[in-house]
Formats: C-alpha cells, structure tokens, sequence
C-alpha cells in the first residue's frame, strides 16, 4: 500500500488521544462515589405490599420464569383470599417486570436498589417478611410514575461535561 | 531443497479474545495461509425457539432480549411486529415514534461496539473502543431512564411499548444529538486516514456483490459490497417511510468498506432520530392488549434491518396463548456464511480482522 506522505493520518489521529489527556475523567471511584440510579430502576428485588395483595395469582401467573410461589386459602367469613405463602426466587427473577405491570390491585413494585448479593443461595428466596417495604428498601418508580417523582433524578453522562477543563 | 509444508489444523476458540463470545472455528493452514475453515457453534445455545413454545406471547419478550444482547431493543421490536401482524394489533401513534427512536438510538450503541470491536482485532488496542465505549454509556444511560435495565431492556410490548417516556428523557435525548455529531468527527480523525488501519484493512477480505446476494448476506455487510437494500427503505415497516434519509453503500466490499459503511449508518440513524424528535405527537404509548393474546390460527413474519442485517420472527399460532412455533432468523448466523470464501489465501492475522469485520453475535448464532 502506497501513501503520499506516510504519517499524516497517525499523527492527526494522536492529537485526537493527546487532547483527551486534558479531559475531566469519565468513570467514577465506586464505593466512595455513587451515581444515581433511574427513576424506573428494575433492581433484584420485588417488593410486596400485604394489606392490597388480594391474594389472585395474576403474577405467578404471568412470571415466565415461574419463580413466584403463591399458596392461597378461603377465608369463607369475609369472602376473600388469604395469603399464606408468597415467595418469590431472586435466583430465577430475570427481572423482566412483567409480574409488576401486570398485578391488578398496585401490590408489587420493584426496589430502588441494586447491591443486593447474598452469602447463600437459600437467602435468594424470599418470603413474605423480607419482601416488605422498608426504609433501606424503597419502591422504585417502574410502572408507577407517581412513585418515581419521589425519587432523585438519574445521574445522566450526557449531563456530565467531558471536554473542556 | 525445495520447501515442503503439510496442512495443519488449528483449532481457534471457542475461549479466544478475538471470536467475541463462545465460537470456535476449526482452521486448516498451509503455512500461516488459511486453506479452509470450518465454523463449530452451540456453545452459547439455550433453546430459546423450543423455550417460546412453552411461554405466553408477553413473557417470550425477555427471551428475545437474550438473542443479540446488545441490541436488545431491535429485537423486541421485531418480534412485536411479528406478534402485532399475527394478532391484527394496531399501535398508537406516538408509541410507533418512540420505537423508531429508540430503535435508531440502538443502532448507534450496537454499531458503535462493532466498530470498536473490528478496531480492536485490528490492532488499535481499546483505546477507539473505549472512546465508543463512553459514547455507548450516554446511550445505556437514556435506555436505563425509560425501561429500569441497562443491557435487556424488556420495553417494547405488542401493541406498542411498556411505560411512556419520562419527562427528562427528550432534553437529555437532546443533548445527546447536540454532542454526538463532534463525537464521530473525533474517530474519523482518529482512524479514517490512519496508515496502519489502511494497510490492514483496504483490499483485505473482499465480498464480491453476487456473491453477497447468493449468500443473502444482509445489513452493513452487504450495503459495502455495493448492493443497495435496505428493509427500512425497501420493505418500511413501522412508520419507517416518513422519515428522510439515504443508504449509504461503498464501493469495493473490503473490511475498510464495513468499517466506513458502519460509520456512515450511525450518521443516517442521527438524521432520523432527528426528525423522529420533531414530529413526536403525545397521546397513549400502548394499544388495549389483553395480558394472554390468542392470536388467530395463522402464520406470521416479522422483519426488521437491525445493526446486523435483517432479524427476523416467523411465528405460528394455533389460536392458543403460546407460539405452536417460534423460528428466528438472525443476521449473524447468515452473514457468517460467506467467512469460508472471504478468508480462503488469507493470513491468520487477517483471518482475525475479517472475521471482526462481519460483526457477529454469538448469542444470536447459538439462540
Ligand atoms: S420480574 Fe419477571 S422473572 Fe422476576 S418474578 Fe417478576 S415476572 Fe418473574
Ligand atoms: S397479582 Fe398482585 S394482588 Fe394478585 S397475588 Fe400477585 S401481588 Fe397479589
């Protein structure tokens, strides 16, 4: 291959990496520095809310990966449901958000939260205690935009300027 | 005494920084030139064509997530299409709109780590493919902001798309277009006229046109052997025919031409977000779908140009709430085809930088 003036293209091409040494650096020192997360944050876990579950299996149901367990009885006297087993596997959870959307009474969210590893496999299951809202685990706005306006803004890279000190 | 070499196989992957995922080929070499190679694939393969016979129409969207990860979106939007053709469903206005733009968005972000990826076998080691990288970030970033994920994003719904977008999402969008335009002219001056990419890349790999359409080769691959066809243009689907834009194609079809030819797309995807932008209506984002669809007994096909080339679903129904049967056709798998020719009298290293400038996904090879 035959150039007129070899190293034309490589130096022009440095001057492009050379101008990035005077950049603002783009990645953050994550445990010390941490970004926000989205508004609609499909983190590891679901959260449950026990006085509006009805108790109707729509999202067990609806779970492709099949990892929600719910065991109903009949309360005759008040005409209604009574959970007494829900459990939901965070193992096969893929996260796909399709038992929140579709849940009819408002009773799943998912949580505004993303550090959620275990020591053991058996904690992966959770139960209808663990999946309550707490103040560490707050509801995170997926699906519910009212919920989401509660939450602080996304840190967005775009926002971040990167080219000029 | 004359020279005498004898064949030797090489086996290169499946674990190989150059094969981008779990692929391996097994390699006959007289020499360091390839004589023939032979594709071996199914490391990566998960049954996900028998998986979505057993699942509903709505719960085999996150599988399709799963076929070419990083253009997840545009794999949801084909099979929307094919589930929406099969079922009648009509979709609003502005959720068309807000497919086109994400779609076009995940365009930029999967060429972007093509692009990087070929630069990166060619021997500019990450420094381009961590410039896209970061640009690829602003991207994910907007993408985590309407659909909660980063990588399988799970959004689009048969019948248009799952949430409408957030308020902040358009000013940032802008933002985004603002910057990008000085982003592409930094790698062109970084790489278009760079001697060492020129002389590993210009000539190297040629993929005659006749050759391309009898292999039905597709996407970038194709349009730089010359051949003009683009689904958005030749068959629009969506709301594809309002927009205005060009298909580029460059001449010789060698892996300088992919490389260009995915640059200039990335300019094409910027022009139609642009007008996607301006004419955006409000109004619902999602048709009235019952949760289990039952589509008529029938057969549908649902394509779409993806950053790869054409995806697409063929779906069967037989009137019950999952697929009778669910077949993919993905890009990667048939663009690979043409390898065997395109490395034949070629070097190991050159092999490499061809076989990086198909652009494959092994999760969509594998399914
Ligand atoms: S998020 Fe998806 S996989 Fe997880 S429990 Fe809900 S429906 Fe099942
Ligand atoms: S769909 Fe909602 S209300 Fe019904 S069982 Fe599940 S969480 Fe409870």
């Amino acid at each position: 291959m035959k150039f007129e003036r070899y190293g034309i293209g490589i130096a022009k091409g440095l001057t492009v990496t050379i101008r990035h040494l005077l950049r603002h650096p783009t990645v953050n020192q994550y445990p010390e520095q941490r970004l926000n997360i989205s508004r609609r944050f499909r983190g590891n876990e679901l959260i449950w809310n026990r006085e509006k579950c009805t108790g109707c299996g729509t999202c067990a149901k609806t779970c492709p990966q099949g990892a929600i367990e719910i065991v109903t009885a009949t309360d005759m006297a008040e005409n209604k449901y009574i959970v007494d087993k829900y459990e939901i596997d965070t193992g096969y959870c893929i996260q796909c958000g399709l038992c929140v959307e579709a849940c009819p009474y408002e009773a799943l969210y998912f949580s505004h939260n993303f550090e959620c590893a275990r020591y053991r496999r058996g904690e992966l299951v959770q139960g209808k205690e663990e999946m309550l809202e707490t103040p560490q685990r707050k509801v995170s706005g997926y699906f519910y935009p009212d919920k989401a306006q509660k939450l602080p803004g996304q840190t967005l890279l775009v926002e971040k300027i990167t080219e000029k000190r | 005494m004359a020279v005498r070499t004898e064949p030797f196989v090489l086996n290169m992957g499946p674990v190989h920084p150059s094969t981008h995922g779990v692929f391996r080929m097994r390699v006959t070499l007289d020499g360091e030139v390839v004589v023939d190679i032979e594709p071996v694939f199914g490391y990566l393969h998960r049954g996900i064509e028998k998986l979505a016979e057993q699942r509903t129409y709505a719960g085999i969207i996150p599988l399709t997530d799963r076929l070419d990860y990083i253009s997840s979106m545009n794999n949801n939007f084909a099979y929307c299409l094919a589930v929406e053709k099969l079922a009648g469903i009509k979709v609003p206005e502005r959720a068309e709109y807000i497919r086109v733009i994400i779609s076009e968005l995940q365009r930029i972000a999967a060429l972007l780590i093509a692009v990087g990826a070929f630069l990166n076998d060619c021997g500019a080691f990450f420094t381009p493919f961590l410039y896209m990288f970061r640009e690829r970030e602003r991207i994910v970033d907007l993408f985590e902001m309407v659909s909660g994920q980063r990588l399988t994003y799970n959004y689009l719904r048969a019948g248009g798309v799952s949430q409408d977008l957030p308020e902040e999402f358009l000013p940032a969008l802008r933002k985004f277009m603002d910057m990008m335009p000085r982003f592409m002219d930094e790698y062109d001056r970084l790489l278009q006229q760079n001697e060492i990419l020129i002389a590993r890349a210009k000539g190297v790999g040629i993929l005659p046109a006749e050759q391309a359409i009898n292999c039905s080769i597709s996407g970038p691959v194709l349009r730089a052997s010359g051949v003009k066809w683009d689904i958005r243009k030749d068959d629009p689907y969506s709301i594809y025919d309002r927009f205005d834009f060009d298909v580029p194609t460059q001449p010789a079809g060698d892996c300088y031409d992919r490389y260009r030819q995915r640059v200039e797309e990335m300019r094409q995807s910027l022009r139609i977000i642009e007008q996607a932008m301006k004419q955006i209506p409000s109004g619902p984002v999602r048709a009235e779908v019952p949760h289990l669809i039952h589509p008529p007994v029938g057969e549908a096909y649902g394509r779409i140009e993806c950053p790869k080339g054409e995806l697409g679903f063929y779906l069967v129904s037989d009137n019950s709430i999952a697929p009778y049967r669910c077949h993919i056709r993905p890009p990667s798998l048939i663009n690979l085809t043409a390898l065997r020719d395109m490395v034949r009298g070629w070097k190991v290293a050159d092999l490499i930088i061809i076989f990086g400038s198909i652009d494959i996904t092994v999760g969509e090879i594998d399914r």
